[in-house]
């Protein structure tokens, strides 16, 4: 464990209410060394640096960034912070303990892209979160890092905090442009994609906290260190939101690319409850189930796709064989009945009668036919829902029934302890 | 040959091809919610929806082929085991081509029910438990015709439903009653209160 955390950093070192404190540690170097770098630059180096975005659907950066880059004004950068994928806390403790660096990188972006207005737009239920970063933007204004001639270098940006309201499909970028907009948040139709048509209609850059975070050390530390850490179809630093039966549950800076062996025993400090692996939930309740014989992947997107899996979000949330998988089924399902927006057919009554089943099989009530038709919801809901919410609201549970033994005529997990 | 720009929809329509729809009208905005037009093109990691996608040179696409009538089978099927389509022959129709059992969810499985019609106005009623959602009467209510804005939503998922702000009557909401969400709506859900009453069984004189 040679890394030396980058992300994380400053976390718990600084005062997050202290600009001060933040230039100390190294605070808008990264911004100074983009000016000089000009916007063109910036956009080439993050291009090549094939930073691929953190907030789950692992889309390059650096295209969405030159798209925009060659869009005509006005324009708009975005910092999605709504972060409400069950199972992922690393963009709240970032913005929680580093609040500055988020307004640094949406700089950057600004700059480099050419956009005069920028949005965060926080998950509601993130209270400390949301004042943290509040005061980070006012004290920024207040110190000409904001405004009007940012650091003389002729470019304005103004930065604007948004609070969402309780919904997951808000975090969805196209809903999450209807929410700014003083919409319900439903999701668009694409294409037309955000960097053509985004936030008012107008070309949009949104990113997530983490993909945004990643472009300070990019512009500081350049192309080669980058590259050198983890594969090379997917680099850079990673942030693993690491719950669930481990004895340190928590958030882990590690290589893209770790295995989910040394984020369990070396960082988790091995499995707790009864301290055998059942098997592990990447991605969140929108990711995939994995077992055991999957403890050597690398954890990184282009690895997990060759196990049918993903990293999403970077949620790896461990079960050990003690735990109730039909309840946590059972809890997955209840989500995306919970959170679906209703807009397309698919997943507003997917959703309803997916929960309906998988409260059945939690409760040990199977019918014949239910299997098949929560597999043939499964495929619809994936192959014919307008957004991701209902493209992925059955991948857990049917990685499940798939990957934990289940048995149809007894109503159990083979891989799971069955005495409850 | 489809000209350009055209939709698969339309590309296919010149081409003699059908494809079902339940939520498209050709007069108005295409939210593409149904799903029920997908078809599969080559290539491409989900199906698309056939009234809003662009045809593109050399795609090759598949309007009818298992993964595509599996989708909408299934999304028929859960459709008629949540609302009434009792006046929606269409649908009735596509049901029987494609299949369908609704009834495989069991008879305990929800249905989206809304309490008593919505006798509210002189003019129409609204019989919710019959809405397909297919958002046809919020789009004329709003910038596809009237620009009234009348017609939102309430309740998100399953229990989405179409609604006027805080479930006010007509009366008091912006509706200007021009009708033209009664005209559009394909199940029944929004009817002429003499259209109604008829049906109720109530001797209706002339007009
Ligand atoms: C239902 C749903 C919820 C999402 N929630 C979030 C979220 O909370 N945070 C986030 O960064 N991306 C979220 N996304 C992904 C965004 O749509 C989008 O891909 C992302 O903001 C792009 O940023 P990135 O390329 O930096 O990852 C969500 C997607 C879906 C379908
Ligand atoms: S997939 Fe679900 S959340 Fe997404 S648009 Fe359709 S109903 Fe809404
Ligand atoms: S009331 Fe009729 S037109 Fe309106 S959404 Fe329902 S089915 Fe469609
Ligand atoms: S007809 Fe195309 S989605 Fe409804």
């Amino acid at each position: 464990m040679t890394y030396q955390p980058v992300l994380t950093a400053r976390l718990g070192k600084i005062d997050p209410a202290s600009l001060q404190d933040y230039e100390a540690a190294g605070g808008f170097q990264a911004l100074a060394r983009a000016v000089e770098l000009g916007p063109k630059a910036i956009v080439e180096l993050l291009r090549e640096a094939y930073l691929l975005g953190r907030g789950g659907a692992a889309f390059p950066a650096g295209i969405k960034w030159k798209a925009v880059s060659e869009a005509p004004a006005p324009k708009y950068v975005i910092a999605n912070a709504d972060e409400s994928e069950p199972g992922t806390f690393k963009d709240r403790i970032l913005m929680e303990g580093d609040p500055f660096a988020l307004v640094e990188a949406m700089l950057i972006a600004a700059f480099a892209v050419g956009a005069e207005q920028g949005y965060i737009y926080i998950r509601g239920e993130y209270p400390q979160a949301i004042a943290r970063v509040q005061h980070a933007v006012n004290t920024c204004y207040n110190a000409g890092y904001l405004g009007r001639n940012i650091l003389g270098a002729g470019f304005h940006f103004d930065l604007e905090v948004r609070k969402g309201a309780g919904a997951y499909i808000c975090g969805e970028e196209t809903a999450l442009f209807e929410s700014i907009e003083g919409k319900r948040g439903f999701p668009r139709l694409k294409p037309p994609f955000p960097t053509e048509c985004g936030l008012f209609g107008r070309p949009t850059v949104i990113n997530n906290v983490e993909t945004l975070l990643c472009v300070l050390p990019l512009v500081l530390r350049g192309l080669d260190w980058f590259k050198s850490i983890g594969p090379e179809k997917s680099p850079g630093p990673k942030l693993y939101c690491l719950s669930g039966r481990v004895h340190r549950p928590g958030l882990v800076e590690a290589p893209m690319g770790t295995t989910l062996r040394t984020l369990i025993y070396d960082y988790g400090g091995g499995v707790s409850g009864s301290g055998e692996l059942g098997g592990v939930l990447l991605g969140g309740a929108a990711g995939v189930f994995v077992t055991p014989e999957h403890l050597d992947v690398s954890l990184d997107f282009a690895g997990l796709r060759t196990i049918d899996a993903v990293l999403g979000s970077g949620v790896v949330m461990v079960f050990d064989t003690s735990v109730d998988m039909k309840a946590v089924l059972r809890r997955i399902a209840r989500f995306f009945r919970h959170e679906s927006c209703g807009k397309c057919y698919p997943c507003q009554l997917g959703t309803q009668r997916q929960h309906e089943i998988v409260e059945r099989l939690a409760a040990g009530r199977l019918r014949s036919g239910d299997l098949l038709a929560l597999r043939e919801i499964g495929q619809t809901m994936r192959d014919a829902s307008i957004c991701g919410l209902g493209q992925t609201a059955s991948g857990a549970i049917l990685s499940a029934i798939d990957r934990f033994g289940f048995d149809e005529h007894t109503g159990r997990f083979l891989r799971f302890d069955s005495n409850w | 040959m489809a000209s350009p720009g055209a939709t698969i929809l339309e590309a296919a329509r010149s081409a003699g091809i059908t494809i079902p729809t339940v939520c498209y009208h050709d007069h108005l905005t295409a939210n593409a919610v149904c799903r029920i037009c997908v078809v599969e093109w080559m290539g491409s990691r989900t199906l698309v929806p056939a009234c809003v996608a662009k045809i593109q040179p050399n795609a090759r696409i598949y309007t009818d082929n298992e993964r595509v009538r599996t989708a909408r089978r299934v999304i028929l099927e859960m459709l008629a085991a949540t609302v009434d389509l009792s006046e929606a022959p269409e649908l009735q129709t596509l049901l029987a081509e494609y299949g369908a059992d609704p009834h495989r969810f069991g008879s305990d499985a929800a249905r989206r029910e809304h309490g008593p019609v919505k006798v509210d106005n002189p003019f129409y009623v609204r019989d919710y438990d019959k809405c397909i959602l297919c958002w046809r009467c919020v789009q004329v209510c709003a910038e596809d015709v009237q620009f009234t804005f009348a017609l939102g939503f309430n309740g998100r998922g399953f229990e989405t439903s179409i609604a006027t702000f805080f479930d006010r009557p007509m009366p008091e909401t912006t509706c200007v009653f021009c009708g033209n969400c009664v005209g559009v709506c394909p199940t029944g859900a929004l009817k002429g209160k003499r259209e109604y009453l008829a049906a109720q069984g109530a001797p209706i004189g002339p007009r």
